[in-house]
């Protein structure tokens, strides 16, 4: 018993760096229709730029609030470049230029910073709580906690504010949007932004438990994408109980099944759900216009 | 496509083969050639895939992987020649495509990159974990096919950077000519119809799925034997052939040169392969580079290379 409640702390702490990552993924997707492969290097650059921020003397919270502010701007950058100019492009060419966007950011951050393994003092010291038999780090609480913030952010923005319905808009289809007065481009600025600065803050809580490199981020990214699609593509709740449902199989599986397949559990997860319900626990049933 | 397009460019390629080793100045360029082979080998199946069919693969590189780990442990643990080994690696391909393609090719668009990506990632999973038979993460040795030895019995004498190189160039030649053909059949039209629009095929009478099983499960052998070629002329074979970076390194050669062009698509095979070699020097940039030309091509010339610069040439005329 103990056991496994330490495999649940352990995976929700997982699952909800995963939902964050999923969180980002659906407000590019809510936008734009793009799928963002570089969401991940959001993710990376979030920690990296912290650590090194700190490094340079910088107080911990100004070094997270420079690097938020700096992985929003690089978002922004991404959507005025690259995805932009590509509008109306097939999908294959979409999905290639994300992931060599999310190459560019990865060899850039391996030359700017380092190759190496970074870590951050914990937020609130390292002493584990004990609850129900197991432990849990006051860090976990933090990427927790930082989780459901995000999250409940997002779902009154989407649902309470007019900028975030203007974005639904936008998605849903972008010539009416416009016609209806919408600054569309503008909506995609705020969601690269949103959504970089969401994956930046993901990585600054997580570093101190994880640590950073400059290659996490394409790992990152599938699993936020494989969260995003169990929960349904575009569904902020289906994002955030996707993570955590997630990081729960693969803690589960590294417990009590193969440490070793542990990583496989988040492609096996995609190809079930796929199979059995694409649309996601969340998600409605699209049908395809001609 | 007429006939005579399609001789041409077999044409064009059979002397690029047959004529360029005319100026290497070494045999490292040998090497480097016969590597450009087995990309633009495993690219034309991307083609085949993405091109005509105009569906998505993230994971072809776990096909490369199966056909690569068939030449490394068929020979040893069922005493089948190696080139029987391949033919084995491309029909359990063959196989596990046809089976995974089933299910994956119902999906669409992004749904179907991302299964096929999950795909791809638990083949190379599986090849780094099963440590007894694969050895790992640090890779097996592959054992040669004595085809060079049978060679230089008949007083053919090649170093093994020739041999891959006229070996490699001849299969690329074998596989564009399938590939050319295909396009020209009465299968490829559908494959191009059903590119074009899935309902207005279907409502035409043709059969959707088994049409895009047939592409992926064509596509997964390309991939397979390239993958075989690969590990027997390197003769040695990590978990790396089938995973993410390699399938997508893939697909970037077949868009960047031009998906819809088997000729196109080994143009992409050729820059991304000398990519790096050119880049030795500045090691530190490769990734970066690769990444930007990724972006500015697609932005810039979404066709692909070839194709765009073809249109280019041609003027408004077409």
């Amino acid at each position: 018993m103990d056991a496994l409640m330490q495999f649940v702390f352990s995976g929700v702490t997982v699952g909800a760096v995963y939902a964050l990552v999923a969180l980002g993924f659906t407000i590019i997707y809510n936008a734009s229709d793009v799928v963002n492969f570089a969401q991940g290097e959001f993710v990376m650059l979030g920690g990296m730029i912290t650590v090194f921020a700190h490094l340079a003397g910088l107080p911990l919270p100004l070094a997270a609030l420079g690097a938020i502010l700096a992985t929003a701007a690089l978002g922004v950058a991404l959507n005025r470049l690259a995805i932009e100019p590509a509008r109306g492009a097939p999908v294959v060419s979409v999905i290639i230029i994300t992931i060599g966007a999310s190459i560019l950011i990865r060899g850039a951050a391996q030359l700017i910073f380092d190759k190496q393994l970074h870590g951050l003092p914990a937020f609130s010291g390292d002493d584990p709580i004990r609850v129900m038999g197991a432990t849990i780090l006051p860090q976990s609480l933090w990427v927790i906690g930082g989780a459901l913030a995000v999250f409940v952010g997002l779902w009154a923005f989407f649902t309470r504010t007019l900028t975030g319905k203007a974005v639904l808009a936008t998605s849903n289809n972008r010539t009416a949007a416009q016609l209806v007065g919408i600054n569309t481009g503008w909506v995609m600025t705020l969601a690269f932004g949103l959504s970089a600065a969401i994956g930046a803050l993901a990585g600054v809580l997580v570093t101190p438990i994880t640590l950073v490199s400059y290659d996490v981020g394409v790992g990152l990214a599938l699993k936020g994408f494989a969260a995003a699609m169990l929960g349904g593509m575009g569904n902020p709740k289906g994002a955030l109980a996707g993570g955590i449902l997630l990081g729960l199989f693969e803690a589960l599986t590294a417990g009590y099944v193969s440490s070793h397949y542990k990583e496989a559990v988040a492609f096996i997860v995609i190809l079930g759900v796929l199979f059995a319900m694409p649309q996601g626990l969340f998600g409605r049933a699209g049908t395809e216009r001609v | 496509m007429r006939p005579s397009a399609k001789w041409t460019q077999l044409l064009i390629l059979f002397l690029l083969i047959a004529l360029l080793p005319l100026f290497f100045p070494s045999g490292y360029y040998f090497r480097v050639g016969a590597l450009i082979f087995v990309n633009g080998l495993a690219v034309i199946g991307i083609v085949i895939l993405t091109g005509y069919a105009g569906q998505i693969s993230l994971g072809h590189a776990g096909f490369a992987g199966i056909g690569a780990y068939a030449s490394a442990l068929a020979p040893g643990h069922l005493g089948l020649h190696p080139l029987l080994a391949v033919v084995l690696g491309a029909l359990v391909s063959a196989a596990v495509a046809w089976l995974v393609g089933r299910p994956i090719l119902r999906l669409k668009g992004y749904y179907l990159a991302v299964a096929s990506l999950g795909f791809g990632i638990l083949v190379a999973m599986v090849l780094g974990n099963e440590r007894a038979l694969t050895g790992g993460p640090d890779g097996m040795a592959v054992p040669d096919p004595g085809l060079r030895d049978l060679l230089k019995d008949l007083g053919l004498k090649l170093t093994g950077g020739e041999f891959w190189y006229w070996c490699c160039g001849l299969c690329l030649l074998i596989g564009a000519w399938a590939a050319l053909n295909l396009q020209a059949s009465p299968t490829g039209r559908a494959l191009r119809a059903l590119h074009g629009s899935e309902v207005a095929a279907r409502t035409v009478g043709i059969d959707v799925a088994r049409l895009k099983l047939q592409a992926f499960t064509i596509s997964a052998v390309y991939a397979s034997v390239a993958g075989s070629l690969l590990a027997m002329q390197n003769r040695f074979i990590t978990p790396d052939v089938a995973g993410f970076m390699h399938s997508i390194e893939m697909v970037t050669m077949a868009v960047l040169g031009g998906v819809g062009s088997v000729i196109g698509a080994i143009f992409g095979a050729v820059i991304l392969t000398l990519l790096p070699q050119v880049l030795t020097v500045f090691a530190d940039y490769e990734q970066m580079v690769l990444g930007a030309v990724m972006i500015l091509v697609m932005i810039f010339l979404p066709e692909g290379l070839i194709p765009s610069l073809a249109r280019k040439l041609r003027g408004r005329g077409e």
